[in-house]
């Protein structure tokens, strides 16, 4: 079993999940310098699914390549290019290379990238596509149709606590921890009480106890970063006084990264969390570096 | 029954701006047509919606979702079809687009879902799309009749 998994289930320690970068060329050996530096501090590495709708190389082949090259990866699989029997067909088919973490998403909508023209699909919405898949993990397709053997797949989703309606979130992970998400990967937020509102209900209804709750935390270095998110990233608010706060600062970067330990060890401190989701736009060794201060070990550095 | 699919898509066009999906799904929304969400999700909001309650896609438009769970809450809207709104909602069946959702729920076809969402498996299921033609190991064995009878148009 998968130590991402095991630490699901057995919520022994922390876990640590990091966004791979996206790819647009090369070969494994790209992968792989772009996994050296990941690969001992996490548990897991997310392979995205064209992600903020531009398209890259494909969920399927980053995720067999990062199993390929060692790494536990998460499977991100969105609704927005496929139908369900495309997306059946991705899972099944990474699941032979031994791709089983799969984290269902919605996904941002084709006008969010730099291709608005293309067709949206949205065959499937996020909790459908959770039952589906957790459906082939049982062994049938949506039709009925059987597997066999089934793949031994692990379930996940994600979700906004910040964005509204907030005090539907809560009832929106439940539905999703009913479809069958055994981890919830939570979207980017920089309002620390609105994240524990969330985990609080998600405490309360019992989702927190059979769905491993993993905040996201987003390592930047400029403010104008912060702008950008705060700007054009639907469903992310960024207040104005940490905006404030990271442009007066004598030292941005630096300031950027305390930001994050802070959100950081924040997060890990909220009874119901199972870890944390690191997106680096730094690529400096920050990744590093926060799991350091954090005191959390990845998989392969307590090896 | 051209009539019945005019009529609904006049009257329920004209008043929640209906796309004739064929499994109306109102009752549970709050009277909020999920399929007027650019992305056409039936089980809530996104993630991407706007601190101002608008949407992702459209930020003029309010979030269709955060009004669904205003309304189906409501004290006006009746408590059997507010509890509906947090079920999951099957796929839709693309089948439906256009028919007359009134008689597909008469009928009850909207309410025939793929076995695999309602837990059934197929131990047998053939996996050839003519299975009876993966039995054949002598083609020349065939009876003169069985090419017109199998003939694919």
């Amino acid at each position: 079993m998968s130590t991402f998994r095991e630490l699901v289930e057995t919520r022994s320690r922390p876990l640590v999940t990091a966004e791979f970068p996206a790819i647009d060329g090369g070969d494994l050996g790209t992968i792989q310098a772009k996994l050296d530096p990941i690969l001992p501090y996490v548990d897991a590495i997310n392979a995205t699914d064209n992600p903020a709708a531009h398209a890259h190389a494909s969920n399927t082949a980053i995720a067999i390549a990062l199993k390929t090259l060692g790494a536990d990866p998460i499977m991100q699989v969105v609704c927005r290019d496929k139908n369900r029997l495309a997306q059946q067909a991705d899972v099944v088919g990474a699941a032979l290379f031994g791709v089983t973490n799969v984290c269902a998403l919605t996904g941002d909508d084709v006008t969010a990238g730099d291709e608005p023209q293309a067709r949206r699909v949205f065959d499937l919405d996020g909790p459908q596509l959770i039952k589906v898949i957790d459906g082939l993990r049982e062994g049938r397709y949506l039709s009925g149709r059987k597997l066999d053997p089934p793949p031994d797949l692990f379930v996940g989703a994600v979700e906004n606590p910040f964005a509204p309606p907030q005090h539907y979130r809560v009832e929106r992970a439940r539905i999703k921890s009913d479809a069958g998400a055994r981890f919830l990967q939570l979207q980017i937020g920089y309002e620390p009480d609105r994240l524990e509102d969330f985990v609080r209900g998600c405490v309360e209804n019992g989702v927190a106890a059979r769905t491993a709750l993993i905040p996201s935390i987003c390592l930047t270095k400029s403010a104008k970063a912060l702008d950008f998110m705060h700007d054009k990233v639907p469903g992310i608010v960024i207040p104005e006084p940490l905006r404030a706060r990271v442009k007066s600062a004598a030292d941005v970067p630096e300031e950027s990264y305390q930001v994050a330990l802070e959100l950081a060890r924040h997060a890990l401190t909220v009874p119901g969390v199972a870890g944390i989701h690191v997106t680096d736009f730094r690529h400096d060794g920050s990744l590093a570096r926060l799991v350091t201060d954090l005191g959390l070990r990845g998989a392969s550095a307590a090896a | 029954m051209r009539l019945l699919p005019l009529l609904e898509d006049t009257v329920k066009g004209a008043v929640w701006d209906c796309r004739m999906c064929g499994q109306c799904v109102l009752h549970s929304t709050g009277w909020t047509c999920p399929m007027t969400c650019p992305k056409t999700l039936r089980n809530g909001p996104c993630g991407g919606v706007r601190e101002d309650g608008h949407c992702e896609v459209k930020p003029e438009m309010r979030c269709i979702w955060t009004k669904a769970e205003k309304r189906s809450h409501h004290a006006l809207n009746p408590g059997f079809w507010g509890k509906h709104f947090a079920e999951l909602r099957p796929p839709v069946d693309n089948q439906l687009h256009g028919t007359a959702s009134w008689a597909n729920l008469f009928s009850g076809r909207d309410h025939e879902h793929p076995d695999g969402w309602t837990g059934l498996t197929h131990d047998d299921e053939p996996v050839a799309p003519w299975p009876g033609l993966g039995e054949i190991d002598d083609v020349m064995a065939l009876d003169d009749g069985f090419h017109v009878r199998n003939a694919i148009a």
